[in-house]
């Protein structure tokens, strides 16, 4: 819907979904992330995944990476709606931008005996992920990638014996020398 | 003026060590807060201490918190300040929350402080424990918990910037006991000025310079404004009287905006929207250049949104970025303080050259719409017909300093289209929220501000039920407000949505067990009034004026009566429910429509 819910609206149409990442700096202070998580609960806008950390410790400044997606006017409210909290500083859009960097790190368990333990390490070689910790049964991988590498190696290692994977949702940062 | 003495007073105690309640009570004396509505409890006595041992804020004792926060709005939204709120934890924050919300919606100045169980005891569960900055997060614009006294003074500060500034809103400040108790140095307001948040208030040029050249080729132009001419001041309403005189456009307004383009001058067209007028609806549909300054496209406003003014280019100006292209798409959208961005549009007017289309022709068309009179309505001699008791209401109070405010429902629409406003911050309604039980509180809050001014609470019975006791709180303070109930004895809104929607099937709707409103006032000590006749309107409306002392008034109306024009739920602007409809009333509405709210 590229409308809100309003109590009128009776649309057929069913415009363009879009996926973007936006990257919103923020102060860091007690509930911000409860202030950006709340207004997309509030509003009914969609959180693909969210990561958060304090990434200028001397500024208090933190960087909640967010994937979400939406027609075209709805990523524009998501925007406005993002700017209208206090501590939110700026947000940043990467849709469409060819030198957005993205991402995502995944550890991935798999239990297996014979061929299939074979299998799962020869494929998390060709994706060059880590093996972290290994038993006679089991292996524990750690991948980096795009979060579409991840899905695929994922995606692999079921057949295989997957017991749980911890992911930890997109970073997002631009080429070149610039900051954002 | 006071507030030079307040400042000398003030300096005196500037780099010395007080407490934490002692910092509240002169950060907002330096905030020029003149009067705080509360009620005290366990977690904000240090504060009622510290109001005690001062004089220069008035203290106003509600019975309920809610009340509360209607009275800040009331005084808030008649004077243009900020209202200020004192409510202590958990239970007290909780009944403040709906009146929050309702500033939070109608963009109402507001500071509210809130006790809060000390810090060590915080997350224990303990006795009036509620997490109010995860309640009240998204209820108010912004919210603190104050986990240090060191951090109080910039805090009330920063949060009277932030309520005032931008479109305005609620601001929560939860402040634990300790910290009131905690002592350190004050600093005085001087030391906390460079606030990070700084909303944009001047109007990009080259965008109301394309609006003007939009404006000045307009065959059929319509202005709509709301409540942020209201909210940007006095000289914002004189901008756009202005602006209306040298363009000669017509002028339509939300609920929120009444009063900032007087209903006697001769471009109004009375409000728009779901009972707004035929004239101001019809303009909206045909037009072919929309100027909106600061309304927000609300649904009561636009019906469906698919058929809203379908051939207009739109052009939107408003404080907060996203109000721009959030339900309308709009041509040109501008941010910026309504005030500000008027007076830019009457200056570019001035200068903008070129031959400019006749209105004539578009006049002529609205003037049609104009004879349709809709909101006319059958009188009677016999039976109390509702708007014609608003209009004597409106006749014998107009030529006063008079300030309305309502509850919600049938009764507040009726005072919205039979009341007439002619100047600025004299019409105080819940809009957004459409809160019932707001009125009376309301004028409260209003009268606190106005001693002198006439204020009047046009209510229903069923909404005035809600806050009644607050009636208590303006005989305690002497504070003469008008409670006049149009009492129907339903909740009139939902009765006529059942009779046009639900198959006149009557659930829950009829105000049974009405208390006595006579013996009530009486009860509470005041006057009570009754009036069950047409002749009697005139002789007891001006015995509740001339009347020293507050007056609740039960005015025994029609019980059938609907409020039309409205424009059902699922239709469009040029789809209007007109009185004279009413023979087909039950295929009026679509089974799509009936689902809407």
């Amino acid at each position: 819907m590229n409308q809100p819910a309003s109590a009128y609206f009776i649309s057929e149409e069913k415009p363009e979904i879009i996926r973007t990442t936006l990257a919103v700096i923020v102060k860091n202070e007690p509930g911000v992330l409860g202030r950006v998580v709340g207004l997309f609960s509030a509003r009914g806008y969609n959180i693909e995944s969210l990561t958060v950390a304090e990434t200028d410790h001397a500024k208090h400044t933190s960087r909640i990476t967010i994937v979400t997606s939406g027609t075209s006017a709805t990523l524009a409210q998501i925007k406005a709606q993002l700017n209208r909290i206090v501590p939110v500083k700026r947000v940043i859009d990467f849709h469409g931008d060819s030198d957005a960097l993205s991402r995502e790190l995944a550890l991935i368990k798999v239990a297996g005996k014979g061929d299939d333990r074979v299998e799962s390490l020869r494929l998390a070689d060709a994706f060059k992920a880590k093996v972290l910790d290994a038993g006679l049964e089991h292996f524990t991988f750690e991948l980096t990638g795009s979060s579409k590498k991840l899905d695929d190696f994922i995606s692999m290692m079921k057949p295989l014996g997957l017991v749980e994977v911890s992911r930890t949702g997109v970073a997002t940062i631009r080429r070149g020398k610039g900051k954002v | 003026m006071s507030s030079s003495k307040n400042k000398s007073a003030n300096d005196k105690l500037i780099g010395t060590e007080i407490s934490g309640a002692e910092i509240i009570v002169n950060a907002l004396r330096e905030q020029g807060v003149d009067t705080i509505f509360g009620y005290p409890g366990g977690a904000v006595l240090p504060i009622y201490d510290a109001l005690y041992q001062q004089d220069y804020i008035t203290h106003v004792l509600v019975r309920h918190e809610q009340g509360a926060s209607h009275m800040a709005e009331g005084y808030a939204r008649s004077t243009g300040k900020c209202g200020t709120v004192l409510v202590t934890s958990g239970p007290g924050v909780t009944n403040a929350i709906t009146g929050i919300v309702d500033a939070l919606l109608d963009s109402i100045p507001m500071v509210v402080l809130c006790g809060q169980v000390p810090t060590h005891l915080i997350g224990t569960d303990a006795f009036q424990e509620a997490d109010t900055t995860g309640l009240t997060r998204s209820a108010a614009k912004h919210n603190y918990l104050v986990k240090s006294v060191d951090d109080l003074e910039g805090i009330i500060h920063e949060a009277y910037h932030i309520a005032t500034t931008g479109r305005p809103g609620p601001v929560v400040i939860d402040i634990p006991k300790d910290v009131q108790f905690g002592k350190t140095i004050f600093k005085g307001k001087n030391s906390y000025k460079d606030f990070e948040y700084d909303p944009i208030t001047e109007p990009y040029m080259p965008a109301i310079k394309m609006a003007i050249d939009l404006l000045a080729k307009a065959k059929k132009p319509v202005i709509y404004t709301g409540g942020g001419i209201i909210n940007a001041g006095k000289e914002a309403s004189e901008a756009l009287r202005e602006f209306v005189k040298i363009t000669n456009f017509p002028i339509t307004s939300t609920l929120m905006g009444l009063g900032a383009y007087p209903a006697s001058g001769k471009n109004w067209l009375g409000m728009l929207g779901m009972h707004g007028s035929y004239e101001a609806n019809l303009t909206m549909h045909d037009c072919d250049v929309m100027l909106c300054i600061g309304a927000r496209f609300d649904d009561r406003v636009t019906g469906r949104l698919d058929a809203f003014s379908p051939n207009s280019k739109k052009i939107h100006i408003d404080i907060e970025p996203s109000s721009i292209n959030k339900n309308v798409q709009v041509d040109i959208g501008i941010v910026a303080d309504a005030g500000i961005a008027t007076k830019a549009l009457v200056e570019e007017w001035k200068n903008h050259k070129g031959k400019r289309p006749n209105l004539e022709p578009w006049w002529n068309e609205i003037n049609g719409w104009r004879a349709r009179n809709s909101f006319g309505y059958k009188n009677s001699d016999d039976i109390i017909i509702p708007q014609f008791a608003i209009e004597r209401l409106y006749e014998l109070t107009k030529d006063r300093e008079t300030y309305i405010t309502t509850e919600v429902g049938l009764h507040q629409m009726w005072a919205a289209q039979h009341y007439h406003f002619e100047e600025p911050n004299r019409w105080m309604t819940s809009g957004g929220l459409g809160t019932m039980g707001y009125g009376l509180p309301a004028a409260v809050g209003v009268q606190k501000a106005h001693p002198d001014a006439l204020v009047i609470d046009i209510a229903g019975d069923a909404s005035v039920q809600m806050t009644m006791q607050e009636i208590s709180c303006a005989i305690q303070y002497n504070l003469p407000v008008k409670i006049f109930i149009m009492n129907n004895e339903w909740m009139g809104m939902v009765r006529q949505w059942q009779q046009l929607l639900h198959g006149e099937r009557y659930s829950h709707s009829y105000s049974h067990s009405l208390p006595d409103f006579v013996k009530m006032a009486e009860a509470f000590g005041c006057l009570g009034l009754r009036i069950d006749k047409p002749s009697e309107l005139d002789a007891k409306i001006k015995e509740m004026i001339d009347y020293d002392g507050p007056v609740i008034v039960d005015c025994r109306v029609s019980k059938i009566e609907n409020c039309f024009p409205m424009i059902p739920s699922g239709k469009a602007h040029n789809d209007m429910l007109m009185p004279d409809d009413l023979g087909d009333i039950g295929s009026v509405i679509t089974d799509a429509g009936k689902k809407l709210v």
